[in-house]
């Protein structure tokens, strides 16, 4: 997860009899690692990062740098600093870069007073963001895994998301508040390095909770996160801070909140994600379209709470089928409630039942991983199952 | 409530011992703190139900913690491996004790060394070492009972070590093989026994920490109702950046309130991560906040194995004194290697400063020293005994590294104590799916293939 260092010594014995924590088998045509080199998902070239319709015009003529979703975050960052004095940063190690390295230099570069450690605790961290925000700041608090956010619950589901309803006519709120934390499974993190815990947050009105599946989106997304007067949980795949490279605007910009994106249009059957099982849903796809001769919608939620309803549906309507896909587990989570409105908004349309692909309903062991985290074999599997129902 | 009535705040601590046929339901009422509100006239104590025996003052005047000196720290070896105190009692350990401790040492740092290496090529995900921090674990350790209950952090693996964790074991652990008691669930140096009453490390920080409250109060309740039976305490380690999470101040407060016998082992090795303790707190270490809490406190030099050997045994025997009470040591070290092997120290302290450390001081050198000054050590056993340590932990290595992965089906299990419908369901669905899709899928390398997931 960190930047893998020097070889210092050796074992007196070779690697042959040594064993990866995860590897794919040699035979696989669908599990295969993604190819973030060519992934569609990514843009790959200035051009087709810059012909973004969502960019503003400032932007489109920007130039891109090539950058990684840790770097992405980095320039979102350092854009708010530069622009906005009540931006503040902090968190767990956040002053020598962050343990992920999202935070690199902007210590040096914006001084101490706006970007500093933190003591080691969560519930002190998103309180002390909370009444930051609540005297007018905007802090942009980091959790170092989303995994340790759980002593810091209190203060979102008690205080952040019932700040502006319970203050009433006063008008006080705790918005520009904006906590980001990692999630996500990595491939070896076992019980606590893993965890997506999306739909704890999505189930507290009040909440926003977001989760960009590129370093273009992270930017775009961190942007009006800060820029939004609620409260955000801002949620970052780690597996993709360093994998996922792509041509990222040089200027800034900022993405809308509350609306998904149809990251690639089709006509056969819809699939809804966030996050990095995007790339696995698109890996999947090419491979159903390839082998089923149809057309598969892809559509990223990015805000997964409020979220957009009406651009799922509308897709879902036209195709007719729909799977949804994440990596917590599968009861009640988000993709619960989103099989639940296509059932309540598009059920005459429906011609099959619409499929959740998920963790399963246990913890990530450690060696389990690859077989509770989806990965493009049950994505396949479930489009294949669904066009043929 | 009858108001002139002289009242005298004071906890009444009835000696916890059973009474027949009454079991511990009987101590539930011993333990009263009387509180009134009425104060007596002309009295130059302040009788608030929240603070007893405070005088009154008339002079304005705040506490400066700055001005006050720090804790001291307990040692009874200098750097050199010499007793500062020549009229201290003679140490009461003999010399196989200490050869074992210097061996269970030298073992914890000789496998540290090969498995960050071996981390490095990736044969092992992940692997966090204790270098500098050994003295802290095995002395504390050594003063124990083996029936005494153990919470640990990630950086005691020679509490392990000095109870009888064998090299098989951690090796098991850190492989996650069949033969790993965690069913290869958890990231390496998680490690946990109940053969050595030791809980399972888990990650998140200072959750342990009010856990080993609760389970001394078990203990102690357990222990009353058997008195023939040794008494227990508990003992539970943690980081002076741990000890900022909200966990560590309950903990204390509510072991100090029942009254359990727990003994806290704060390591303060000046880093979390990259933080330094300068930014992790203000006050005198961890060891002033066991003050705050109304608990029996000391500072100890970690590098010093017979200070905290000796201190970590006086702890035990303060926390069984009367009813039980909690005790707080904390042992001062220096983290000398990067936090884990995904952390690079140099990012964030200088190398200078970590070489100056290790040339200072070290709990291995300095008992080594001590051993050399008795006549009980030399070069020549030196070199044979961590030739002898490192061919040890090499054949565990790899006899742990080619052992068949746990049953896939574990991945299931243990969630609740029977599986649910649901999980029974999702594992049926998985084998079959894994059956259609044989090539997209290695499971050869789980003990018994797909056929665990048979439910
Ligand atoms: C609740 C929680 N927050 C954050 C982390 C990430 N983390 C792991 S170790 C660590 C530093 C702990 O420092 P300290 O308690 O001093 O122990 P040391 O590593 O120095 O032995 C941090 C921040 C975590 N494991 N749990
Ligand atoms: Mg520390």
């Amino acid at each position: 997860m960190r930047p893998i260092l020097p070889r210092l010594r050796t074992l007196p014995f070779q690697q042959a009899g040594g064993r990866r924590s995860s590897t794919f088998p040699p035979n696989a045509r669908l599990n295969r690692p993604t190819d973030f080199s060519s992934t569609p998902l990514l843009c790959h070239t200035s051009q087709t990062a810059l012909a973004n319709p969502e960019l503003p015009a400032s932007a489109r003529q920007s130039k891109t740098i090539r950058s990684n979703l840790f770097q992405s975050v980095n320039s979102a960052l350092r854009h708010a600093l530069s622009t906005d004095e009540r931006v503040l940063v902090f968190g767990e190690d956040v002053a020598f870069g962050g343990v992920f390295r999202c935070s690199m230099n902007l210590a040096t570069d914006f001084g101490s007073e706006r970007v500093f450690n933190t003591p080691l605790s969560e519930q002190g961290i998103v309180g002390f963001a909370i009444g930051c925000a609540a005297e007018g700041m905007r802090p942009v608090a980091e959790i170092q895994f989303a995994d340790y956010v759980y002593p810091a619950f209190d203060q979102f589901v008690n205080e952040a998301a019932k700040f502006r309803y319970r203050s009433g006519g006063t008008g006080m709120n705790c918005g520009g508040l904006v906590v980001r934390m990692p999630c996500g499974g990595v491939g070896h993190g076992a019980l606590y390095h893993s965890q997506s815990p999306e739909s704890l947050f999505t189930h507290v009105p009040g909440l926003k909770v977001v989760m960009p599946r590129c370093p273009i989106q992270a930017k775009g997304l961190l942007i009006s996160a800060i820029e939004c007067n609620d409260p955000v949980v801002f949620m970052e795949p780690k597996v993709l801070y360093r994998a996922a490279v792509e041509q990222v605007p040089a200027e800034p910009y900022a993405f809308p909140l509350s609306k998904a994106e149809i990251v690639k249009p089709g006509s056969d059957l819809s699939i809804i994600s966030y996050g990095a099982p995007l790339y696995t849903c698109s890996a999947a796809i090419a491979a159903a379209e390839n082998d089923l001769d149809i057309k598969v919608e892809l559509i990223d939620m990015r805000t997964i709470y409020p979220w957009d309803r009406n651009t799922i549906l509308e897709s879902v309507r036209k195709t007719g089928r729909a799977i949804v896909v994440h990596e917590s587990m599968f009861n009640a989570g988000v993709a619960s409630e989103v099989a639940a409105s296509i059932q309540e908004g598009a059920l005459l349309r429906l011609e099959a039942p619409v499929k959740r692909i998920t963790g399963w309903s246990t913890h990530t062991g450690l060696v389990y991983e690859r077989f509770n985290i989806p990965d493009v074999a049950r994505i396949y599997d479930a489009i294949k199952n669904t066009i043929e129902y | 409530m009858s108001l002139v009535r002289e009242t005298r705040n004071l906890l009444l601590q009835a000696p916890l011992k059973p009474r027949a046929g009454l079991g511990w339901k009987g101590f539930a009422q011993c333990q009263i703190r009387r509180s009134s509100v009425s104060q007596r006239p002309g009295s130059d104590h302040v009788h608030f139900p929240g603070a007893v025996d405070s005088k009154f003052t008339t002079k304005l005047e705040f506490e400066k913690p700055s001005q006050k000196p720090a804790m001291p720290t307990y040692r009874i070896l200098d750097q050199n491996g010499v007793i500062v105190d020549k009229s201290r009692p003679p140490l009461d350990v003999s010399d196989e004790e200490v050869l074992k401790w210097y061996n269970d040492m030298l073992t914890v740092s000789i496998m540290d060394l090969i498995m960050f290496d071996a981390q490095r090529q990736g044969r092992l995900s992940f692997y966090i070492v204790s270098a500098g921090e050994e003295g802290i674990a095995v002395g504390s350790s050594a003063a124990l009972h083996p029936s005494d209950v153990i919470f640990a952090q990630y950086r005691e693996t020679g509490v392990f070590k000095e109870r009888g964790f064998t090299l098989d074991d951690f090796m098991n652990q850190l492989f996650a093989n069949k033969k790993d008691v965690g069913h290869g669930r958890n990231m390496p140096v998680h490690y946990g026994s109940r053969k050595l009453n030791i809980h399972t490390i888990s990650s998140p920080l200072a959750t342990q920490i009010p856990q080993a409250s609760g389970a001394a109060y078990a203990v102690k309740l357990q222990d009353l109702q058997n008195p023939d039976s040794p008494r227990r305490v508990v003992a539970c380690y943690f980081g002076e950046g741990a000890a900022s999470e909200g966990d560590f101040h309950a903990a204390l407060n509510i072991a100090a309130t029942r009254s359990c016998p727990v003994v806290f082992i704060c390591r303060n090795n000046g880093y979390a991560i990259s933080t330094p303790t300068l930014e992790q707190y203000r006050g005198d270490g961890i060891a002033s906040r066991g003050v705050g809490y109304g608990i029996e406190t000391v500072r100890v030099d970690g590098n010093d194995i017979f200070a905290v050997r000796e201190a970590t045994r006086e702890a035990r025997r303060l926390a069984l004194e009367g009813g039980g009470k909690p005790v707080l040591l904390e042992a001062m070290s220096y983290r000398v290697s990067h936090h884990s092997t995904s952390d690079d120290s140099f990012a964030y302290r200088a190398k200078v400063e970590v070489e100056d450390w290790k040339r200072r001081d070290n709990p291995i050198t300095r008992l080594r020293k001590w051993l050399e000054g008795k006549g009980l050590w030399d070069d020549e056993k030196e070199k044979d005994a961590r030739s002898r340590v490192r061919k040890e932990v090499l054949a565990a290595f790899v006899r742990a590294e080619k052992e068949k992965r746990p049953p896939l089906g574990m991945m299931f299990e243990d969630v609740y104590e029977d599986m649910t419908a649901e999980a029974r369901e999702q594992a049926r669905l998985l084998r079959e799916h894994i059956e259609r899709y044989p090539d997209e899928y290695d499971v050869e390398e789980f003990e018994g293939g797909i056929r665990s997931l048979e439910k």
